[in-house]
């Protein structure tokens, strides 16, 4: 038994929904593979169909590199220093994977000598991955997060 | 000491890179985003960009590059030449964090920035100077030009490397030539004090190499002749300075490491000297506190790694050299390939160099950063390469220099390699000894061959 247009959609929306770009899902001789700014592929994996059971998607087993797509933008390092999540150690985030950001909404400090520097989203839409550890450099033109633009 | 960050680019990147591996102390480079795909960058152990290709938002960004040092736990800062290399406010910033700054102290590069400074100092350790006076107003400028005499320069005080110098040549001139340099140096230099200096109308430029170990012991490693200049860039420097006596050249060398001492100065240092050809004497004119360009011609004929000696003094280990370690051997020429045209006015040529094969002779050194597919962006100076010959004398370092620049191939941009063949086979280089105004003649008279051509 074979994937439904209705199941695909319906997979499609959660993984729109997740953090992640890309999904391969694999089960009962059916093999689906979902990449944002692509068209979804199903081919036969095996042989012969068997009974497929819809489950909600895994988690990818290796974490490769999402690839960005047209929709996806990354935002860049304005300058060159140390990277810091939170305006103050132990203080939240300025923003986790999933939140919804304007063009202006602050997502992280770039430190200089003490000097801290905001770094703004620069589009809408909603954070798909945090790319710089908190605390690790971030180089000049490096991209620290990605974002799905709205729309 | 285990790593040290390079905050500089191009074939002085290089170079550092080179003494660094040798001494098994590993390098962070600090880059612009023009420069993250460049020879030293893939040299490097490490490589940080930061921050867009303008100097200013990124080599010149003293914060941004004590926060590089700091962050990948450098044990100092190699600031090459250039950029920032005397720029006291980044050695007391070094000073001020506990990073190594490999040069001078901050108040070093402060007094000898300050040219009123340096001449008074020079004057201190006895060291002549050519003759010439601060002046506060006209009155005293008209009373000080009768004692110097005409012609006459004036000059900045905050200024150097050629900018900020009026030339005036009747007294009546002077009031207005005062008044307009110390506009132009306030504005360019933010202090508009100026002062008066004799201009020596022939002269050569010959600075002497010293390094110092900063409680006071210097000693010097011989002195180099740049004359060959065109704008007050240096386009080929050798040593030993042609046709000067050995007591003349002993007389220059003692001057350098006098004035050195008086400062207590550290790390490598020239000091700059203007040789009146007329009057068979030589002034003071400047020091540089910093490694330059053209080093290698030194450490060809002595032997010594400069570089190393500024790491090791640096690191604490002062002076591992005596004077009577110093042994000058034969002469060395050195060439600096640029990407400019010297048929459109010696334009810069930036761009991309396609192929690129370097001379590989006996007794020459290329020191570069520049392989095939390398860019040339335009921001920053065109020196694409330094091309040196060591020999026994003069004639067959000037024929090794020669044979090394026919083997040059280098397609993508332009390079004045066709002028220094010109110098190279001209009778006057060939008989050195020429003041700095030998390059204009030697364009002139080029000038002259080339029009009395038909087809030019």
């Amino acid at each position: 038994m074979s994937l439904t247009a209705a199941e695909v959609a319906e997979i499609m929306r959660l993984v729109e929904q997740s953090g992640f770009d890309e999904l391969t899902l694999e089960m009962d001789g059916v093999k689906l593979s979902l990449k944002r700014g692509a068209t979804p592929v199903i081919s036969p994996a095996a042989p012969e169909s068997s009974t497929a059971r819809t489950h909600a998607p895994s988690p990818p087993v290796e974490n490769v590199p999402a690839a960005a797509g047209p929709n996806v933008h990354e935002i860049p390092s304005p300058l060159f220093g140390t990277f810091y999540r939170a305006p103050k150690p132990g203080a939240p985030p300025y923003v986790e994977v999933g939140a919804q950001v304007e063009e202006d909404t602050v997502v992280a400090i770039i430190e200089v000598m003490k000097l801290m520097n905001t770094v703004r989203a620069g589009v809408r839409g909603t954070v798909t991955e945090i790319l710089v550890i908190d605390g690790q450099l971030a180089e000049y033109g490096q991209s620290l997060m990605r974002v799905r633009a709205a729309g | 000491m285990r790593r040290i960050l390079i905050a500089n680019r191009g074939e002085i990147a290089t170079r550092i890179i080179r003494t660094c591996r040798k001494l098994n102390i590993e390098t962070v480079l600090a880059t612009s985003s023009a420069d993250r795909d460049s020879l030293p960058a893939r040299l490097a152990n490490r490589t940080i960009c930061i921050g867009p290709p303008r100097p200013s938002e990124s080599y010149l960004k003293i914060d941004s590059i004590v926060h590089a040092a700091l962050a990948t736990k450098s044990d100092a800062i190699h600031p090459g030449y250039g950029f920032l290399s005397e720029c006291a406010p980044l050695a007391s910033k070094c000073e001020g964090e506990g990073v190594v700054f490999i040069g001078p102290t901050a108040a070093q590069i402060a007094a000898v920035g300050d040219k009123l400074r340096a001449r008074s100092e020079a004057e201190a350790a006895g060291v002549p100077v050519v003759p010439g006076c601060a002046v506060a107003s006209v009155d005293e400028a008209m009373a000080a030009a009768r004692v110097i005499g005409l012609p006459l320069l004036v000059k900045a005080v905050g200024g150097g490397g050629g900018r900020g110098i009026k030339r005036v040549d009747r007294l009546k001139d002077l009031p207005a030539s005062l008044e307009l340099a110390a506009a132009e140096a306030g504005a360019a230099f933010g202090d508009a004090r100026v002062y008066l200096e004799r201009l020596v109308v022939s002269g050569r430029h010959v600075e002497v190499q010293v390094l110092g170990d900063g409680d006071g012991r210097v000693i010097h490693l011989g002195e180099r002749d740049c004359s060959v200049q065109r704008r007050y860039q240096k386009l080929i420097e050798e040593t030993p300075a042609p046709g000067l006596s050995a007591a003349f050249c002993h007389a220059l060398h003692a001057a350098a490491v006098r004035f050195a001492e008086r400062l207590s100065y550290r790390s490598a240092g020239t000091v700059e000297f203007l040789v009146d050809c007329e009057r068979d004497a030589f002034h003071f004119l400047e020091m540089n506190a910093r490694i330059q360009v053209e080093h290698p011609v030194t450490e060809a004929v002595t032997g010594v790694d400069l570089i190393a000696e500024q790491i090791a003094i640096a690191d604490g280990a002062g002076l591992r050299l005596a004077q009577s370690d110093i042994q000058l051997r034969g002469c060395a020429i050195e060439c600096r390939v640029n990407a400019e045209d010297p048929a459109n006015d010696f334009r810069p040529s930036p761009g991309r160099v396609r192929e690129v094969t370097w001379p590989s002779q006996e007794g020459v050194r290329v020191d570069t950063h520049i392989a095939p597919g390398s860019c040339v962006p335009p921001f920053y100076d065109s020196l694409l390469a330094k091309i040196i010959a060591h020999a026994p004398d003069r004639p067959s370092a000037v024929a090794k220099l020669r044979r090394a620049i026919a083997a040059t191939r280098l397609e993508g941009v332009h390079t004045n390699l066709s002028f220094h063949e010109a110098v190279l086979a001209d009778p006057e280089f060939q008989a050195g000894g020429f003041d700095t105004g030998f390059v204009a003649r030697l364009l002139e008279r080029r000038g002259a061959v080339t029009e009395s051509r038909p087809n030019g």
